[in-house]
């Protein structure tokens, strides 16, 4: 005997399908067109409210400049009081205190992740020192190392060193076990499933990792050149503050934004063309 | 009879968590000939995986003798191929470098010794990538293809060093019905061809039929050998013979077993009252 039914489509009278708005359907997807134009909406929307609000003679010009007056401020900081220099010098202080981080923080940061006694004896101390405030350091860093440009790139380093450590020896340990294990089963040894299976297979979430503690390490940059500086954009916002200055405070805390927003981007670029395989 | 390809003697296993000792395995023994196809099934618990771990040397047993060609295991070796459930394919290879994978290592290429022992692999590679089908995805990586494609790609590139023995865990569980199938073919194909022999754990019972010279019934607390099934079907199997009789009354047969051992019973007075007091309300 044959089961099969013969299928006949039913006509139905047919319902206009009303088509709903994606915008608040949860973890929607949204065009790429209207996600650059939120983000550039996003990124304004303070710069003309700051605006309007000066321009509508709000706000009294000491406290709060408009944005006229701080895009004056960088032309002439550029002409005439070496913005560029201060620029130069803090781009410095900070990639030699992330490099110097970096340097160290890779290797150590996988052999925690990578071998359990390691991570037993260190993981919990490097906790311990990441508590620590940064800032606090300076006293002693003076006395040890003096006021020279080491000082300011060894608060910058206390600051973004043991997180990065940290977050490698996760990103390491995050590795897919089954990952590490067929290749053991073909033969792999040790030194072969770092270097050929671990590093590789972590190396998009390092940068990742490299990415946000750059970032970490611009936010560290005013604390650092408050030792002694006598140029950068930390020593110069702090400087006109003892000048009320509000438009220097201003155009300086503007133009750090804008270099991290710079370096992450460029981050994201490098991961997006070395990690093409990822998928997204 | 044919000499023992893998003696499994008295082997045991405790794993120790902090507040008690588990007994993982215990007393198992077990003789596998070449080119065997043995498929492991069992409750949940039941420690199949487990044994096929200490197999391909990725634990250790706490007692007992496991012997390969009468040497004893130690850690993992080229002669022991593991496929794992999923997530063991490297995302930034490709295909062939993926299958190729195990040319970097210092284990095979200390075998190479001549020109004509790379065109060999490059050979091989080819013949694989032939074999599973994937022919068209040579340069994709692994997120551009489907989780059946993904599967075969591990089966490839365990298959590449020429083991003698293939260790399967589950490797179809994250497939869908119909994929299994043509996995099923292929993989049986596979062991006709190569002569490996193959150790393969499922929770499927209807797989293990239809993959297997031998089943092995495991069952829980402690982890043990319950019984074992002689599959009466030919070498050559096609979908049809799921069908048969002898089949399933084969399957009737194991689920049952299952069942029986895996001390987890469905209270039928329990489930009846949950219903009664839906019907009141």
């Amino acid at each position: 005997m044959n089961a099969k039914v013969p299928y006949e489509p039913v006509k139905a009278a047919s319902h206009p399908t009303r088509r709903k708005s994606t915008w608040w359907v949860i973890r929607g997807d949204l065009p790429r067109r209207t996600s650059v134009t939120l983000a550039t909406i996003g990124l304004c929307a303070p710069f003309v409210i700051w605006w309007l609000y000066t321009a509508a003679g709000l706000a009294n010009p000491l406290f709060m400049p408009g944005p006229g007056q701080v895009v004056e401020r960088i032309w002439s900081w550029w002409n005439d009081d070496g913005l560029l220099t201060d620029i130069g010098i803090s781009t410095y202080r900070v990639m030699a205190a992330f490099l110097i981080s970096a340097v160290i923080a890779l290797p150590l940061g996988l052999y925690i992740g990578t071998f359990r006694p390691v991570q037993a004896t260190l993981e919990p101390l490097i906790d311990f020192i990441r508590y620590m405030p940064a800032v606090a350091f300076i006293p002693l860093v003076m006395l040890w190392v003096g006021i020279a440009e080491s000082s300011k790139i060894l608060i910058i380093f206390i600051g973004t060193f043991f997180q990065m450590v940290l977050m490698v020896a996760e990103d390491v340990r995050r590795v897919p076990m089954a990952q590490i294990e067929a290749a053991q089963t073909m033969g792999a040894n040790r030194a072969e499933l770092i270097r050929l299976v671990i590093l590789p297979s972590a190396r998009p979430a390092i940068l990742d990792t490299l990415r946000i503690t750059v970032g970490w390490a611009w936010t560290y940059l005013v604390v650092a050149e408050l030792v002694a500086a006598n140029s950068g954009l930390g020593y110069a916002i702090l400087r006109a503050q003892r000048y009320m200055h509000t438009d220097k405070i201003f155009a300086g805390i503007l133009l750090i934004g804008l270099i991290g927003l710079l370096t992450d981007q460029a981050f994201r670029w490098a991961g997006r063309r070395a990690f093409h395989w990822q998928k997204r | 009879m044919d000499k023992s390809c893998i003696s499994i003697r008295n082997v045991d296993k405790q794993f120790e968590t902090r507040s008690q000792t588990i007994q993982a395995l215990s007393d198992i023994n077990l003789e596998v000939r070449p080119n065997e196809f043995i498929t492991f099934v069992g409750a949940s618990g039941c420690g199949k995986s487990t044994l096929l771990r200490i197999l391909a040397g990725l634990e250790t047993h706490s007692g007992g003798d496991i012997l390969l060609h009468d040497q004893p295991i130690d850690g993992p070796g080229v002669d022991r191929a593991m496929v794992f459930q999923h997530y063991s394919l490297y995302p930034w290879m490709t295909v062939m470098q993926n299958i190729k994978f195990c040319r970097q290592l210092k284990v095979i290429s200390d075998t190479v010794y001549s020109q004509s022992d790379v065109e060999a692999a490059s050979g091989r590679a080819d013949a694989l990538l032939n074999l599973m089908g994937l022919k068209a995805f040579t340069e994709s990586y692994p997120s551009q293809l489907s989780g059946g494609m993904q599967q075969r790609v591990a089966i490839a590139r365990a298959l590449m060093p020429r083991p003698d023995i293939l260790l399967m865990d589950e490797p179809f569980g994250a497939l869908d019905a119909q994929t299994r199938e043509v996995m099923h073919d292929l993989i049986r194909h596979v062991h006709q061809l190569e002569k490996s022999t193959i150790l393969f754990v499922t929770h499927d019972v209807e797989e293990a039929i239809y993959l297997g010279s031998r089943i092995v019934l495991m069952a829980p607390r402690p982890g043990r050998v319950d019984s074992i099934y002689d599959v009466p079907l030919p070498d050559r199997r096609h979908q049809d013979m799921k069908l048969e009789p002898e089949f399933i009354e084969l399957k009737r047969e194991i689920l049952a077993r299952i069942r029986e051992t895996s001390g987890v019973q469905t209270d039928l007075d329990q489930l009846s009252r949950l219903t009664q007091g839906a019907e009141a309300t």
